[in-house]
């Protein structure tokens, strides 16, 4: 019988994870998305380009210098060191900037189409109507936009909760803190404990599935909706 | 107009046979090599190649893609394993010629900080202000069960039981250590032959276990006599010359 | 209208600038009443103004309003957009699809004072026929019932000055002769300043009160409607400008047998066909230069029954055209506007102070 409260813990961590993840997402995506969507700067490309690099970078790349800038050599073991350690790389915290590094693609991109779909009109609109810049983002340009940020939401949460190599670079495989889903299915296949990771790796498998067959129903859902 | 054939075709089609022809030329071995051992067996190759007529051709991999590969019937002669489990399975299944498996290395375990000068004993791991002291995954790595083993020997498992990073395999175990964001770590010797930065000790070999590394020779060689000189020459003084400078331990 | 305002009284607009190739160099000046229209061609820099005046657009330049000032680069002030007091209504309606009819209409009115407002909501409502629409999202509208909706939301939106950018271009018939009659109960209910891009001429003879000419990033001609229309060299400057004047007549009578309305123009009769205005009340009517045949002596045997006696003010004829065109006064301040051949000018013997009867083909019928 496997322990029940061993197979638990992961899955608490990397919904714990998942959710602070796509939080910091969506704080971090959007300036980015709104800046790629309306600067006319002439290297905008070439940032759109560095935020998509996860996208084609194999994991262990980003992985090696995610370990870097976390540990002592890089900014994240000057942050560190504020509160004593040493290195964000085996924290929770790592976790998370590793894990925004790695989805920022997947919450830019849709959120940066939705605002370049809606175009310049509806916010000169809503500047001729007395809405200064941040109140016709928020009433104008955030819920005409919020089919992206749905779409952009729910692939940062289904793809932290995926991810496998970025993690198991910086992780170190601390029960509790960064032994995540994907991190426990493998030592699972590793060890042949098969049990537990086809209760594991299954649990995954509808998951995912639920995620996505959501995000398509609630896409059509609010692609109608006007509240 | 008749149709004329293209020089370049003519080109194409004798590459193509060219390469479909058995490829193995008299005296080639090849040889397929678990990837902590990369660096001892191109040194360990170019030796063999001068003393010998035959030449040994590298592929390298971890243990575990390897033992797939040859599996699904890869043209390898024979196979350098990190462990002693693959081979043996190699064996099990057919593979290879049971007479002929050997343990053609060990491996060596390190204690490695890249601060110079923190470690100059065992009792570095008294010290209280250590953080995390990074492993390999004892269930998955040899060089990791080696390591709590050590640690057991020591005694000073518990207080290292919630004070660990375990990397996936070796080669994460000392990116961690190298890199800093671990301050210490048990580490393949072989991983810090060759230079001397940092500080180190080396761990004596009757703390743990042996890290076993197993050579055999697979059946689907095509040149059995230059994979049997290269698996002889293995065995060699020339061979643990190598071995040693690579941080390696002779076969039993 | 006075042709001295108070500078207290009115919109001074002055811009400079490259806008999509040519340059532009405008200054004009507008009552802080009425409509006036920026008129000319597609590409003229009309809507360029517009955005400028709104503060969507960035240009070199000085704009007051009244007296606030909306812009001066002598010292550095350019209020952003959301800080003028501007209703605008773009080409298309451009309502926000995520509120309702309602919310759309609200949106400027929660953003203002409500010491400031110029309208109420149901009275703006109630003006525009809104009143069944106000639960529907924007995208079950029509189009004319959307841009009514976006005037009101204007509107609401306490404007000092209404900015109107070609309202009507993306309609269709039905619905363009439903705003205009929309605009024309505004105009008269409500004193808001509005400053309106056409380069439809029917248009603006029956809105706009003044009108400024632009051509190529130009002002070519600026005033009051009817003397600019009158203008002959505006021809070759704006293009499309099709030659003509707007006339005030008054309705004398209908007459049923022959469905004709009688008008007089300065004390003369005409008709033309029967449009659904009370005896004793004022109509402007538009009459192009083409259709305006000249005799000398009263014809005879001619099917043209609109025929209106004066005498010649100006003759321009160049010789690189065949054409003239001639100015008629047919009372104080009442003039027509004939295009003939040069070689009918020489023929009749036509100069300035000839006694001549205006023939006139067709009348259109501009609005009250």
């Amino acid at each position: 019988m496997p322990d029940l409260a061993e197979l638990w813990s992961p899955i608490r961590l990397t919904l714990i994870l998942a959710t602070v993840t796509t939080l910091v997402l969506l704080i971090v995506a959007t300036p980015v998305a709104w800046w790629l969507a309306r600067s006319g700067a002439r290297w905008k490309e070439a940032v759109a380009a560095v935020v998509a690099l996860p996208l084609v970078l194999p994991p262990t790349v980003l992985g090696f210098y995610l370990l870097i800038l976390l540990g002592p050599d890089g900014p994240g073991g000057w942050i560190a060191s504020l509160g004593g350690a040493r290195s964000l790389a085996f924290t929770f915290t790592g976790l998370v900037i590793g894990s925004v590094v790695y989805s920022l693609p997947f919450v830019v991109q849709p959120i940066r189409n939705a605002f370049e779909a809606m175009g310049e009109r509806p916010l000169e609109v809503a500047a001729t109507l007395r809405a200064g810049p941040w109140d016709a983002f928020w009433s104008v340009a955030v819920p005409l936009a919020r089919r992206g940020f749905l779409t952009g939401a729910m692939l940062g949460f289904a793809h932290t909760m995926g991810e496998f190599g970025v993690i198991l670079m910086i992780g170190g495989n601390i029960p509790g803190e960064t032994r995540v889903l994907s991190i426990a299915i493998y030592d699972y296949v590793e060890t042949l404990r098969w049990t537990e990771a086809h209760l594991l790796a299954g649990g995954m498998v509808v998951f995912a599935f639920a995620v996505i067959l959501a995000m398509l129903v609630l896409e059509k859902r609010v692609g109608r909706a006007r509240p | 107009m008749r149709p004329t054939a293209h020089p370049l075709s003519t080109l194409a089609v004798f590459l193509l046979l060219l390469g479909a022809a058995p490829a193995a030329l008299a005296g080639e071995v090849r040889v397929a090599v678990a990837a902590n051992f990369t660096d001892a067996a191109k040194e360990i190759g170019t030796a063999f190649d001068a003393a010998t007529d035959h030449t040994a051709v590298f592929s390298f991999a971890s243990t575990g893609q390897l033992f797939t590969q040859i599996a699904g019937g890869a043209p390898f002669d024979v196979f350098l394993a990190a462990d002693r489990a693959r081979p043996q399975r190699a064996i099990d299944d057919g593979l290879a010629d049971p007479d002929s498996r050997f343990t053609y290395a060990q491996g060596r375990l390190a204690l490695y900080s890249r601060e110079p000068g923190l470690v100059t004993g065992p009792d570095v791991l008294d010290r209280t202000d250590l953080g995390r002291l990074a492993i390999a995954n004892p269930e998955t790595a040899p060089y990791g069960a080696a390591a709590v083993q050590v640690l057991a020997n020591l005694g000073k498992r518990e207080r290292f039981d919630d004070h660990l990073v375990r990397g996936a395999n070796i080669a994460q175990t000392f990116q961690f250590v190298a890199t800093g964001n671990a301050r210490l770590g048990f580490v393949a010797a072989s991983q810090i032959a060759g230079h001397e930065d940092g500080s180190r000790w080396m761990v004596p070999d009757q703390l743990h276990t042996p890290i076993a590394q197993d050579a055999v020779l697979l059946k689907a060689a095509a040149d059995q006599s230059a994979a049997r000189a290269f698996l002889a020459f293995l065995k060699g003084p020339q061979a643990a010359e190598v071995l040693d400078k690579y941080g390696y331990a002779p076969g039993g | 209208m006075s042709r001295f305002l108070d500078a207290g009284d009115v919109i001074n607009a002055r811009f400079s600038g490259t806008v999509g190739g040519f340059a532009l160099d405008v200054a004009f000046t507008a009552p802080m009443q009425g409509i006036t229209a920026l008129f000319g061609p597609s590409g003229s820099g009309k809507t360029t103004m517009l955005r400028a005046v709104a503060g969507l657009a960035r240009l070199a330049g000085r704009l007051t309003i009244g007296d606030e000032v909306w812009q001066d680069d002598a010292t550095g002030i350019h209020q952003p957009a959301h800080r003028r007091a501007v209703g605008y209504v773009f080409q298309e309606a451009s309502l926000f699809p995520h509120l309702s009819v309602r919310r759309n209409l609200l949106y400027g009115a929660r953003r203002v004072g409500s010491g400031d407002t110029v309208v109420g909501f149901d009275e703006a409502v109630s003006l525009l026929g809104l009143e069944r629409l106000l639960e529907r999202g924007p995208e079950r509208l029509s189009g004319g019932e959307r841009q009514r909706v976006a005037i009101g939301r204007a509107l609401l939106s306490a404007p000092k000055l209404l900015l109107m950018d070609e309202p009507l271009s993306a309609l269709d018939e039905a619905s363009r002769a439903e705003i205009l009659a929309t605009f024309e109960r505004l105009h008269a209910a409500l004193p808001i300043p509005t400053l309106y891009v056409s380069h439809d001429l029917a248009e603006v003879a029956r809105l706009a009160d003044r009108l400024v000419v632009l051509s190529a990033g130009r002002v070519v001609a600026e005033g009051d409607v009817g003397p600019i229309m009158e203008r002959l060299d505006l021809e070759p400057a704006t293009g499309r400008f099709e030659a003509g004047v707007v006339l005030t007549a008054t309705v004398t009578g209908q007459d049923d047998a022959y469905q004709l309305t009688r008008l007089g123009v300065a004390g003369q009769p005409i008709s033309i066909p029967r449009i659904a205005v009370a005896p004793g009340e004022q109509v402007r009517l538009r009459i192009r230069a083409r259709d305006v045949a000249l005799a000398t002596r009263p014809p005879e045997g001619i099917s043209i029954r609109n025929r209106l006696a004066g005498h010649i003010v100006e003759i321009v004829a160049l010789d690189t055209a065949p054409y003239a065109e001639i100015l008629i006064e047919i009372a104080d301040g009442v003039r027509l506007r004939s295009r003939v051949t040069r070689e009918s000018v020489d023929d009749l013997g036509l100069t300035l102070g000839t006694p001549v009867f205006a023939l006139v083909k067709t009348i259109s019928f501009d609005g009250r």
